[in-house]
């Protein structure tokens, strides 16, 4: 347990070591594509922000003391992380420094429209599919403009396995339509 | 057989006969009796595929006038051509269906079909995972509380646009028919509901309208297509054309846009860069009944 909850340290410090180093990274030092790896695709779909919960920064400043140890945090508390939550916590993915951004695990910075790259980082298989238009679902134009949605729109990022959901009516049985 | 010994019978050839009966038509036309005038028009024309371009523009004209007249609304009816070098195809993800028939009410509304007595042009199957696709023992009537349930999964059926359709062969009419871009279509003023199609189809996807059908006319869609989602009469037969009314103007069909798990794919089967092709490059894929050669252009999968 010891060396579990040590391990965990040393891989967040890791993470958040390269965060640091470059979290004045001006925006083209992001991780922010020049050209689209499909013209005709848009991931347009905004990200899904709980109700007010957007700029992050609203609450937490970059002058605040942060607590670098992989803890739960009770304030979110309408967060469920059950995302790997044994080897992973908050600031893997949520920039320190910068609230409003995310970052990768080389540091670079990441704005929420971007998410997928950070998906991508782990879930290189479904990227490629994303990408593809094999993963997910579009809508718009078979033959020309369509978009996309994130990874986050359909999958809670802290907790990403579909749930059950309710379904539509069941058919009338052929015996009692009239 | 000894001829008629009236004089006058031989002087009324057959051909006269009918001249007389569209001069009277048109006299009726003119006469202002507009709404019984469109039923003659329309019961005089010829086949679909024989209409000139004139011909087939009032046609549409005609169907949106009685349209305007049964349900207080205008509903637009276009005929838009199949494009060069498209050939529809769809593939299913079996592995990710969750069963909540979003598709199927989707369908519903897009595409017009009856609210009382019900229509739906897509059937959602339960099958058990132990036993795999068994079409024998599956069920379209589940109705737990959340899907997908343990131990089951789901498997939609719908018109699969068969390359070689039995139902186009079996119409003693001429009134269903595939069209270049692969869609499967059927003349609702053609079809004389014999539901010779409906038996023929190994797919269940043919449904007859044993009654007018019940549209209130706030949930119509009023763009419609002639060969595709305009309101039916009683009495003919109608099923799935891959949303013809949008997929010919370049739009996923409607139950792709909706399916919440992405479990529905489409496209172009002659483009090699299309996501259709690449899904067919990269699963498994499987067709339902092989063994029938109708060739379907319906592709199923398990992803994962
Ligand atoms: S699935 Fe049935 S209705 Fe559709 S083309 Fe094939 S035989 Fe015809
Ligand atoms: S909407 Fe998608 S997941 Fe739901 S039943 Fe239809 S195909 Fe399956």
């Amino acid at each position: 347990m010891k060396v579990w909850k040590t391990s965990l340290m040393i891989y967040g410090l890791a993470v958040l070591g390269a965060a640091v180093a470059s979290n004045n990274g001006a925006p083209e030092d992001s991780a922010r594509d020049s050209g689209s790896w499909d013209d005709q695709l848009v991931a347009v779909s905004p990200p899904p922000f709980s109700e007010g919960v957007f700029p992050c920064s609203d609450c937490h400043s970059p002058d605040d003391e942060v607590d670098r140890t992989p803890h739960v945090v009770d304030f979110h508390d309408t967060v469920h992380f059950e995302h790997d939550a044994e080897n992973r916590w908050c600031l893997d993915c949520h920039d320190a420094q910068n609230r409003d951004m995310l970052h990768l695990a080389d540091g670079r910075l990441l704005p929420f429209e971007e998410s997928y790259k950070l998906c991508g980082q782990c879930h290189a298989q479904q990227l490629k599919q994303w990408k593809a238009g094999d993963h997910g679902r579009r809508t718009g134009s078979w033959s020309g403009r369509k978009q996309y949605l994130l990874c986050a729109s359909c999958h809670d990022p802290h907790s990403p396995s579909f749930k059950p959901i309710e379904p539509l009516p069941a058919p009338i049985r052929q015996e009692n339509i009239r | 057989m000894s001829q008629p010994k009236d004089p006058d019978w031989n002087q009324v050839s057959r051909r006269d006969a009918i001249k007389t009966l569209f001069t009277l038509a048109a006299a009726y036309t003119a006469s202002g009796c507009s709404r019984d005038a469109d039923k003659l028009t329309s019961f005089f024309h010829s086949h679909f595929k024989e209409l000139s371009p004139d011909q087939l523009k009032s046609n549409l004209e005609t169907w949106e006038r009685r349209y305007k007249k049964r349900y207080e609304t205008d509903i637009k009816v276009s005929s838009t051509p199949a494009k060069e070098g498209v050939l529809f195809g769809y593939a299913l993800d079996v592995s990710r269906c969750i069963g909540c028939r979003r598709c199927v009410y989707a369908c519903v509304k897009e595409n017009n079909q009856s609210r009382d007595p019900q229509i739906h042009w897509i059937t959602v199957l339960q099958m058990e995972k132990d036993k795999g696709i068994d079409l024998v023992d599956s069920t379209a009537y589940y109705d737990p509380e959340k899907v997908p349930e343990e131990g089951k999964f789901y498997f939609p059926v719908q018109c699969q646009q068969c390359e070689n359709p039995p139902c186009v062969k079996t119409c003693p009419v001429n009134a269903t028919w595939k069209e270049p871009d692969g869609i499967v279509v059927i003349d609702y003023d053609w079809c004389i509901g014999c539901r010779c199609c409906v038996t023929a189809c190994p797919y269940g996807a043919r449904h007859f309208n044993w009654t007018r059908p019940g549209l209130p006319r706030e949930d119509i869609n009023p763009d419609t297509e002639f060969l595709g989602n305009r309101p039916r009469p009683k009495g003919v037969v109608e099923k799935c054309t891959f949303c013809i009314q949008r997929s010919r103007k370049g739009r996923y069909p409607a139950c792709v846009e909706i399916c919440p798990v992405g479990a529905r794919k489409f496209g172009n089967l002659l483009d090699p860069e299309s996501e259709i092709r690449y899904i067919l490059k990269n699963h498994r894929i499987f067709i339902l009944k092989e063994e029938l050669n109708t060739q379907p252009k319906f592709f199923y999968y398990f992803s994962i």
